[in-house]
């Protein structure tokens, strides 16, 4: 009896924690429900084998697996990312290839009344907050400031930015209308389709492509290239596709 | 990273505004919970002590759900042109809010430990109950509250998860030193983030060997 509090802990301690079999993918935050959804089909084909998602800000997941976490695969949202991933000898450049492909919008909260239906409207006085990902860390942001750079917006919109620390951060944001529009991707806009509201489509100056590869310290790196391959079957680009991603 | 001086002058802003308004509540609510006698006074010192133990994730939640602009206080709020969510006064109610047990423990030891004949004495000569308070109690629990103080200031300092989850991440207006840390962390800007975790390592730890020289067991050892 005396001991029961001891094993209670001894469990715990067995459920924490990435084991032997366990595939650990870092992904990033606006794969969410993708690569659940993904990682569930996989586990399905491939009995014994479990799925361990980590999702963040693409450039923090880089500077995890660069710090020597013991992920498997890294997918993140821009080629930036997997540039610094490849700088830092973080990921097995071989392996490297675009799976997905997605937009960048603009969105508002789902009852807004300000005029907002293009970033030229965000210079308006009475946009006061808009949110976004930081720029030096997140890929969404990242591809914002490019976006209204190449517009001339990029300052008047700085001036109200909000920094999330990734894209659903600044979907939240909006979703709870603590911030007058934001930028997001287009299938992040999806999955909040009840609290936010597209108000445009916002080009970008390169497109958004979604680079996938094998970590190189992976202690398991067969079992991570056919996580990839499944990534890039037509089984996963199905379940890609009814998220919203686009074929690369 | 722009400068470190803007998130240290901003961090400095919001800690001492946190520090001062923690004076002001912490010394009148402990004064008052040293005085009162009620079996209910230990619940309520334990609720104000919960902001010490709850993870500032959690005071950060309350605080976007409260005051937020969809907030239960937040729409009345907004109404009357007060914005706290992603503004620095956000940021000054976080850090109040998690720094208030300091000052309110060390306030109410402070209190209690006033010899209760010299406020006797005080009164015996005529002083009203508020030139008591402001005359003898209050000068005699000073080093008490001014130890608390500074501890509540070093925890104002390195207030982290609530602050982020109200005031957010705005470079230049909400962005105090530990959210810049945490930006240039995530960003790979390890030098940035170095000379600023040492700004704020020194200034925790000179307030702490302020409070601890200024504890009142180091007087009574000091002063026999």
């Amino acid at each position: 009896m005396r001991f029961r509090p001891l094993v209670a802990l001894l469990l715990l301690a067995g459920t924490g924690g990435a084991q032997a079999a366990d595939l650990v993918v870092s992904a990033a935050a606006s794969l969410t429900d993708a690569f659940q959804a993904v990682g569930k089909a996989y586990e399905a084909k491939h009995p014994g084998t479990h799925v361990v998602l980590n999702f963040a800000a693409s450039d923090v997941l880089l500077r995890q697996i660069a710090s020597g976490a013991p992920a498997d695969v890294f997918a993140s949202a821009d080629e930036t990312a997997m540039d610094k991933a490849v700088a830092a000898k973080a990921i097995d450049p071989a392996t490297r290839q675009d799976f997905a492909a997605n937009r960048l919008v603009l969105i508002v909260p789902h009852d807004s009344t300000a005029a907002i239906n293009g970033p030229a409207d965000l210079k308006a006085a009475t946009v006061k907050r808009v949110a976004y990902g930081d720029p030096a860390s997140v890929p969404v942001g990242r591809y914002t400031r490019a976006a209204l750079e190449q517009q001339g917006l990029w300052d008047a919109v700085e001036a109200k930015g909000v920094l999330a620390q990734n894209v659903r951060q600044s979907l939240d944001y909006v979703a709870r209308g603590e911030v007058d529009a934001g930028f997001v991707f287009a299938t992040d806009a999806t999955i909040m389709k009840d609290k936010v509201r597209v108000a445009a489509t916002v080009p970008t100056p390169k497109p958004i492509t979604y680079p996938i590869a094998v970590v190189a310290g992976s202690k398991q790196p067969k079992d991570a290239a056919a996580f990839q391959a499944f990534v890039q079957s037509a089984e996963g680009r199905g379940i890609l596709a009814g998220f919203g991603f686009e074929a690369p | 990273m722009a400068s470190l001086w803007v998130p240290l002058a901003l961090t400095l802003k919001v800690a001492l505004w946190a520090t001062a308004i923690n004076l002001v509540l912490g010394v009148a609510v402990a004064f008052a919970l040293s005085r009162w006698r009620s079996h209910a006074r230990e619940v309520v010192d334990s609720i104000l002590t919960l902001p010490l133990v709850l993870p500032p994730t959690v005071l950060g939640y309350y605080l976007l759900v409260v005051l937020g602009r969809r907030g239960v206080l937040g729409g009345w709020l907004d109404r009357l042109g007060i914005e706290l969510v992603f503004t620095w006064q956000g940021a000054v109610i976080a850090s109040t809010l998690v720094a208030f047990p300091l000052v309110q423990k060390a306030a109410r030891a402070a209190f209690e430990a006033v010899d209760p004949q010299l406020e006797g004495a005080a009164r015996v000569l005529g002083l009203r109950e508020a030139a008591v308070f402001f005359r003898v109690s209050l000068p005699l629990a000073a080093r008490g509250i001014t130890a608390g103080a500074l501890l509540a200031f070093a925890r104002a300092m390195g207030e982290f998860g609530a602050t982020l989850m109200i005031a957010g991440n705005l470079p230049g207006r909400t962005q105090t030193l530990s959210v810049a840390i945490y930006a240039a962390v995530q960003a790979g800007d390890d030098h940035a983030a170095t000379v600023m975790v040492l700004v704020v390592s020194a200034t925790c730890v000179a307030a702490l060997l302020l409070a601890g020289w200024l504890a009142p067991d180091h007087t009574r050892r000091s002063r026999p």
